[in-house]
């Protein structure tokens, strides 16, 4: 299909889309007036301590950043590697980028100890800060975004199109190397200090942003009386498969490298041995529902060509997406910092055992929001730009 | 340009001596400003594990009233900026206590991450917050591998000028920094210690051979905690 014959068009500002729109402007402002609470009384209302000092606003944050480079995938298989199939749906991949991203950002933000003092952290650079990096890449990449989808829009600039495909696929392996390097970089940790971490983002951020990409697809398609196609929606699936398949490597690779060396043995049997909360969220909530339920349900005879069991399975990638975000971020800062390697620790700041973390509302708030702001950034671009293709019903078979 | 020089050069610029106001919270102390922080000295702490007792936390008290810090009923979430560590061998069961704060590292792993330089190392050996930078991002706290770092996650109030303190902002040990510059040569937890008879902490200069830090470690050699993480430590223990 060329670009050109494809006719793209807003979705109908009707009831339904401006209660949508209400409904995520109310969570919004219910997050950010928790938010206001949070930013009077301090951080101790939360379930963060000194001991788990990210909690659950990363979770969600982290998750969105990851996705929202993981949305451009089809961006860059269209653009990039030229699958024609995937080109009506650039524009669309590159608009659900960027509402992750802001929605990542923003959570960040605001569960900053001094948010008011964004200016500092857009004037102060610490260059050897992977943070600092971060900073230029999580911005960098929506001006990438900008100009890809720059180029989408306008037919003149059509032979850019590739060039800036290859840029924005080269920023958001880039900026997912960074994220996962975030944790890869503290050397200390026993769940950390693994130059496996930047790998481990990127294939998980092909994963959950394929994930977000074909629910958000879906929806957009239903709610504006559009047909999606079978063979496109199970072409991604296909695609969600191979990264959810791969995401389940990495992680054996992690772990089976860890478990060699005995150094690691204790952090490995925290998350692996099914007593603690960590494990049990490992192996039922990323292992399980996560990963091998939605395989299950892409693979089976029976549900492969389902199109409720593909967006089953999406949401639930999503879902156990999540859960191993909070078992890296939540459960790498619970097991304790080794001190004394092979001694046993106390002391009044919990040295030597598992930290508490019980996640509270105004955290989940938080998440809520940036989730929230994701999704108006998306919903307001489908109604304003001509992001979605009239036409994503299968090709009519030549007569 | 690093923030510290900035500082320092600022400090030299306004070139009053004595305990000059300059703004809310920000006071010149009696040190000479002229006199700029030089790497000639390394400032250090000696931790003889054999003479900390079990059952003191004098050190603690100590810091704790030096710099305000209040016990808020929250121990999670409470500053402590040195607490008492005990350490027990499972193998014969020996356990020793010693004192555990901010290692003063020269290759700090907060001073690293930390995306805007709030967290710094002064040319003397002395790692600080900078609160005026500070975002309270914590990404400090995830990379000390001494969890020596704490998050301020309420309002303060009487807060001390030496101390400068506030919520939404990470703080740790300061080698009692005012006392090093006005000219003191100890710290808090080191003069308490002195005080209850147990000397098991030496505060001194790393550089200077001659000095009692230096011949003390000379002498009996000392450790450093995580020494594998090639920190090099200001902070040095003895009998771990």
């Amino acid at each position: 299909m060329s670009i050109a014959s494809i006719r793209y068009a807003t979705l109908d500002a009707g009831r339904s889309y401006w209660g949508l729109l209400a409904m995520l402007a109310g969570v919004t402002l219910v997050g950010l007036a928790g938010f206001l609470h949070l930013e009077h009384e301090g951080h101790w209302i939360t379930g963060m301590n000194n001991q788990v000092v990210w909690g659950i606003p990363h979770v969600f944050a982290v998750f969105l950043i990851v996705a929202a480079s993981g949305a451009l995938n089809v961006a860059s298989i269209a653009s990039v590697f030229g699958q024609g199939a995937y080109k009506p749906l650039a524009r669309l991949s590159g608009l659900l980028a960027a509402g992750l991203l802001i929605g990542g950002l923003v959570i960040l933000v605001l569960d900053l100890g001094r948010p008011d003092r964004l200016i500092v952290a857009m004037t102060y650079y610490n260059f050897k800060s992977i943070f600092a990096w971060n900073i230029f890449l999580y911005t960098g990449l929506l001006a990438v975004i900008a100009i890809y989808m720059f180029v989408l829009f306008q037919p003149a600039f059509a032979r850019w199109t590739r060039a800036a495909g290859i840029l924005a696929l080269l920023w958001r392996l880039i900026l997912t190397t960074g994220t996962g390097a975030i944790f890869g970089f503290l050397v200390a940790r026993q769940g950390y200090d693994a130059a496996i971490m930047a790998p481990l983002f990127i294939i998980m951020s092909f994963s959950f942003g394929t994930a977000v990409f074909l629910l958000v697809l879906a929806a957009a398609c239903h709610g504006s009386g559009r047909v999606l196609g079978d063979a496109l929606l199970f072409r991604l699936k296909n695609l969600l498969t191979v990264f959810v398949s791969a995401v389940l490597y990495f992680v054996l690779a992690y772990h089976i490298t860890n478990l060699y060396a005995t150094e690691h043995h204790g952090y490995e049997a925290f998350i692996l041995n099914f007593e603690s909360l960590y494990s049990k969220l490992f192996w039922l909530g990323q292992v399980g529902l996560g990963s091998l339920l939605p395989l299950a349900l892409f693979y089976s005879p029976k549900t492969r060509n389902c199109r409720v069991s593909t967006l089953v399975g999406a949401s639930l990638v999503i879902l156990g997406g999540l859960i191993q975000m909070y078992v890296i971020i939540i459960g790498g800062q619970a097991y304790p910092l080794v001190l004394f390697p092979g001694m046993e620790e106390s002391s009044s700041f919990y040295d030597g055992v598992v930290a508490s973390y019980i996640p509270s509302i105004w955290e989940f708030l938080l998440g809520f929001t940036g989730v929230a702001i994701s999704l108006i950034v998306v919903v307001a671009g489908l109604g304003a730009l001509g992001i979605l293709p009239e036409d994503l019903s299968d090709p009519k078979p030549a007569s | 340009m690093s923030l510290d020089l900035t500082r320092r050069e600022f400090l030299q610029g306004a070139g009053a001596a004595g305990a000059l106001t300059l703004a809310p919270g920000v006071f010149l102390y009696a040190k000479d400003p002229k006199v700029p922080v030089t790497d000639a000295v390394r400032w250090g702490l000696l931790v003889d594990t054999r003479l900390c007792q079990e059952d003191c936390d004098a050190c603690v008290t100590a810091c704790n009233e030096e710099h305000n810090l209040e016990d808020l009923g929250r121990p999670e979430t409470d500053a402590q900026w040195i607490r008492k560590l005990t350490v027990r061998d499972p193998l014969g069961g020996r356990t020793i206590s010693l004192p555990m704060m901010c290692q003063h590292c020269e290759h700090p792993p907060c001073v690293d991450v930390c995306p805007t330089g709030a967290s710094f190392r002064r040319v003397d050996g002395i790692v600080l917050v900078d609160k005026h930078t500070c975002i309270g991002c914590r990404y400090c706290m995830m990379a000390c591998p001494y969890k020596a770092r704490s998050f301020i996650h309420e309002n303060l109030t009487e807060q001390l000028p030496h101390a400068p303190r506030g919520k939404g902002c990470v703080e740790s040990c300061t080698m009692c920094v005012h006392k090093v510059d006005a000219g003191e040569n100890t710290t808090a937890c080191a003069e308490a210690c002195h005080k209850d008879g147990h000397q098991a902490i030496l505060f001194g200069d790393l550089n200077d051979p001659d000095s009692e830090i230096s011949k003390r470690i000379r002498e009996f050699g000392a450790t450093q905690i995580r020494a594998d993480l090639g920190l090099n430590t200001g902070v040095r223990y003895q009998n771990l």
